[in-house]
């Protein structure tokens, strides 16, 4: 027995899931008691996915026990066959099932269920999340691809994105755009979207690009055994990452590595003298092992950052993060226990931690910038915006991500350094984290959150430093002409003072929101509290 | 104005939803398990841990359902079963007495300690019962170890409170006093208002169930009456009956109809005259109504189908049906305790289908069918009837929100009306 609070991965039933929801035409027919059906609502919710995953659930209950819970696993396979018709079936047991030993692919097979049924066995007491996911994906890719005739041109199948995927949706649009630069077809991408029928079509691709070795390196190993496709061992995240992926794909589909580059902006966003400042940053990385691989390269060679530990949760990939350690010249972390996570990351007291939402609530406890790149993540990490993290364009995206709560983080240090009360200090916390900054007086309920809403984007902050502060004094003179107006602001003489320490250059900015702030709380004077009030007000 | 309320005759016409034939239906059921109802037990019981001997998937349950409480260092958690613990039972119990020692060590301002069982603990039988009695010896007289079931195989989301509320009334110290019972955990605001309205028309003593904390516990005996705050406690009422004491019965202080009957019930109990529970009533009477009128506004001829979820169902449709204007087509619940749900199934004329259990297919085809202007679900069918052009409340948030009494009664109206008025001011199709 194991005492948790914070799972960073779901049982291997999820996984599973996460196949049949990402796919057309499958249903999963899972032998589960009542209450399993929570999982649901990570797909409606979190995902924000506009229909039910198709998973039917057998819910059977304590007084079934006894007697005929393989009658109510055949009686819900059948009946979910005849609903949803679909063109194949997985069966599965989840945790509970597993212990009540009803073997559903065996009663599957004695059923006459005229599409393919395959069963899955997922170890729920050994395995987690990820390995259900690559051993679903496997066994539909052994039951259903097979060997054949190569399409004419050349194509390769995209193996990997999943739902409830870290920026699967917009990952495979990048992957996509790469490939068409080199003239290489798509012949099936698959689960996401996949129907069963498509994966009878994998054999006529040339190769796999293999997109996410957590979910589908199983599959990927066997179409290379049983069709002899080669697949990519690179992930394309990361300026460096996706050269080396655009070249390795054209050498395994002997086409030209013709790339369009005249949309990556990182680079020169990197080396503009306004990134000077990220040289050295202590970050602190965690996640699924593929993300930290990738996200360690970005920090050391194309941001400057200084990598001061790492780790991943999923135990499969250990090695390659102990090796990823070594040439880093740090120690590996391989857990799951996330109160590890929390003292690697005090011990190694890094300037920013690029993590899962599980570090990031740790950041916000020790008071540490920090970028999600990893699952598990919340809503917010499933954006409405295209945004994702493989090729040129997710090479932008990660660079705003990494950097904005840094710059958030320069604001606070230089308002701190500028501030005499370090007591002051201990209650506010740098206030772009939530954690720290002054609770809202709360009625004491339980809060109706299933779906947490912080750290999205920060807000923009002006960090002109390099520059005259030409255009922040414009705009400081702008509002002292606006607060001399009809509409009399008195400023307290602390807080004036106050106002004077912060520097020049976000002073008007400063300004500005406490002067708006107090005029929504209907306030005439500025203290001290206020100045502070309307700062909290604004991090948020 | 403000006449003495009683309950009305039973409509002439067809009867009551009481007469109704119930609608069972089993299969698949899309409804959260009992051990969600750690979520809001362990902000109640302060001093108390929740301890759920399951697998990863309770934990991944749990983790999902709380949230942000997650992080919060809450009172609860998983021991989660191994493949070692699966081999020999004899084995799961030392685990779990060293997982508890270990827990109890770090965290001494623990003083109730509930083993809760699982899908998986029950069906290797694990013996928690006997596990929590030998833990109590233990750790005594520090921490008092008590158990319950939790799991789907037993029970549906709210029933997991009730579970809990009842592993702790045959320990409950003995009286003779004559004292007053609430129970069921609501919102310290709430609970606040509930016993502030009792006392000023003299009632006394009131006690709580869940007390904040394990030295507030009530006694029980045969001159103890109490009331229930909540629909779905009929197992913890069942046991306080068996302690000796007395059910008032009453519909659910839901709205300011509920509200109004339901202290009225416990001021017959203790003899109050009606000049004095008018007296204590009036104001907030009047404020509810017209709280109610503003929020509800959205709600008039409205139809509504509720799919089962925490055995509110009933009241709610009665407060939504009685003082909204709403018209009920379907009110499912998990399960239909008559006992506790009669009084208010007695207010709405018979019409609606009651259904208890679930078939979600088969239902899904009936809110199809009848497409309701609102129905209640949970967060996994909420999103994907939206998608198809219904409007949906999700259920979670009637429990989670003070929705309780007068001065609750206008927020009750305006979680339902919202998601209505919100799809009237959205222009999206428009704009596409």
């Amino acid at each position: 027995m194991k005492l948790t609070v914070w799972t960073y991965e779901g049982p291997p039933h999820v996984g599973a899931m996460r196949v049949a929801t990402a796919m057309k035409g499958l249903h999963y027919v899972l032998h589960a008691p009542q209450g399993d059906t929570y999982a649901d609502l990570l797909f409606t919710m979190i995902e924000r996915r506009d229909h039910r995953p198709p998973v039917t659930y057998t819910t059977f209950e304590g007084r079934d026990l006894g007697e005929d819970t393989a009658g109510i696993f055949k009686q819900t396979c059948q009946d979910a066959y005849d609903r949803f018709k679909p063109q194949a079936i997985i069966v599965g047991a989840s945790c509970t099932a597993e212990l009540i030993q009803d073997d559903p692919g065996g009663l599957a097979e004695t059923m006459d269920i005229p599409v393919p049924v395959i069963p899955l066995e997922l170890p729920s007491y050994q395995r987690k999340e990820n390995f259900g996911s690559d051993e679903t994906f496997y066994q539909i890719v052994k039951a259903l691809a097979r060997p054949m005739d190569r399409t004419p041109e050349v194509t390769v199948n995209i193996l990997g994105p999943l739902a409830l995927g870290f920026r699967h949706r917009d990952d495979i649009e990048e992957i996509k755009g790469l490939l068409y630069e080199m003239g290489i077809g798509i012949n099936v991408v698959a689960p996401f979207d996949a129907t069963p029928e498509d994966i009878t079509r994998m054999g006529a691709a040339h190769a796999n690009i293999l997109m996410y070795p957590e979910h589908a390196e199983t599959a990927a190993r066997h179409l290379e055994r049983t069709c002899g496709q080669p697949y990519t061992k690179t992930v394309p995240i990361g300026v460096a990452a996706t050269h080396e992926f655009v070249a390795e794909v054209a050498q395994i589909c002997g086409v030209e590595p013709r790339k369009d580059l005249s949309r990556l902006r990182q680079p020169w966003w990197s080396k503009s003298v306004d990134s000077t400042y990220l040289t050295g940053k202590r970050v602190f990385l965690f996640g699924d092992a593929t993300h930290v691989k990738a996200a360690a390269r970005i920090a050391r060679d194309e941001m400057g950052f200084e990598v001061v530990g790492l780790g991943c949760y999923n135990r499969e990939f250990a090695r390659s993060i102990r090796d990823l350690a070594k040439d880093f010249g740090v120690t590996p972390l391989i857990t799951d226990d996330y109160l590890e996570v929390e003292k690697a990351i005090e011990d190694a007291s890094p300037e920013m931690i690029l993590g899962t939402q599980m570090e990031r609530h740790i950041g916000k406890r020790l008071g540490i910038p920090c970028a999600v790149i990893s699952a598990p993540v919340h809503v917010q990490d499933f954006p409405a915006r295209y945004s994702p993290q493989m090729g040129w364009e997710g090479a932008n995206v990660i660079f705003d991500t990494w950097i904005h709560p840094l710059v958030m983080g320069l604001e606070e240090h230089l308002l701190a350094m500028f501030r005499e009360d370090f007591e002051f200090h201990d209650e506010a916390g740098p206030s772009h984290h939530g954690g720290h900054a002054p609770k809202p007086s709360e009625n004491g309920g339980p809060a109706p959150q299933t779906a947490v809403t912080h750290g999205g984007p920060a807000p923009q902050t002006p960090r002109d430093i390099s520059g005259t502060g030409n255009e922040a004094g414009a705009a400081q003179a702008q509002t002292e002409a606006q607060s001399s107006g009809s509409d009399v602001m008195v400023w307290l003489a602390d807080a004036e003072r106050e106002l004077k320490k912060i520097p020049f250059f976000v002073r008007g900015k400063a300004r500005r929101n406490t002067e708006k702030f107090a005029t929504e709380q209907g306030l005439q004077e500025i203290s001290l509290d206020t100045l502070y009030e309307a700062k909290a007000h604004y991090a948020r | 104005m403000n006449t003495p309320a009683s309950i009305p005759p039973p409509f002439k016409n067809g009867g009551t939803c009481r007469d109704t034939p119930v609608l069972k239906e089993r299969g698949q059921r899309e409804v959260f398990c009992g051990l969600t109802g750690i979520i809001w037990l362990h902000r109640k019981m302060q001093d108390a841990f929740f301890l759920v001997i399951g697998s990863r998937t309770c934990a991944h349950l749990l983790q999902s359902a709380a949230g942000v409480m997650i992080f919060a260092e809450p009172r609860f958690g998983t021991a989660i079963l191994e493949e070692t613990d699966l081999a020999g039972m004899a084995d799961a119990h030392e685990e779990l007495d060293r997982e508890v020692a270990r827990l109890l060590s770090r965290r001494p301002d623990i003083k109730q300690l509930f083993l809760v069982g699982s899908c998986p603990s029950e069906v290797i039988k694990l013996d928690l019962t006997r596990a929590a009695e030998r833990l109590t010896v233990e750790h005594a007289p520090h921490v008092r170890v008590l158990n319950y079931s939790g799991s789907g195989i037993e029970t549906t989301f709210t029933q997991g409170e009730d579970a809990c509320l009842a592993s702790m009334v045959p320990v409950l110290p003995s009286t003779d006093q004559r004292e007053l019972m609430l129970v069921g955990a609501l919102p310290d605001v709430v609970e606040d208002q509930a016993v502030s309205l009792l006392t000023q028309m003299g009632i006394g003593p009131i006690r709580v169930l869940p007390a904040p904390r394990a030295s507030d516990t009530p006694g029980v005996g045969p001159n103890t009456v109490f009331a229930c705050l909540q629909p779905f406690l009929g197992d913890t009422a069942a046991a306080l009956t068996r302690r000796g004491a007395t059910m008032i019965s009453a519909p659910f202080p839901f709205g300011e109809e509920g509200t109004t009957l339901w202290l009225r019930a416990i001021a017959d109990e203790f003899g109050v005259d009606d000049e004095t529970f008018d007296r204590v009533t009036a104001a907030p009477r009047a404020r509810a109504r017209k709280a109610i009128a503003n929020a509800s506004a959205a709600l008039q001829g409205k139809t509504i189908f509720f799919m089962p979820d925490s055995q509110l169902e009933i009241p709610l449709a009665r407060f939504l049906t009685r003082e909204c204007g709403m018209e009920a087509i379907e009110i499912g619940q998990p399960f239909i305790h008559k006992g506790l749900v009669g009084p208010d199934l007695d207010l709405m004329p018979a019409g609606p289908t009651i259904s208890e259990g679930q078939d979600v297919d088969k239902q899904l085809d009936r809110v199809r069918a009848a497409r309701p202007d609102l129905t209640v679900c949970g967060l996994g069918l909420a999103n994907p009837l939206e998608a198809e052009g219904l409007t949906t409340k999700w259920a979670i948030e009637l429990v989670f929100t003070p929705v309780h009494f007068y001065e609750q009664a206008g927020d009750l109206a305006g979680l339902f009306s919202r998601p209505i008025r919100r799809r009237a001011l959205l222009k999206l199709e428009a704009a596409e």
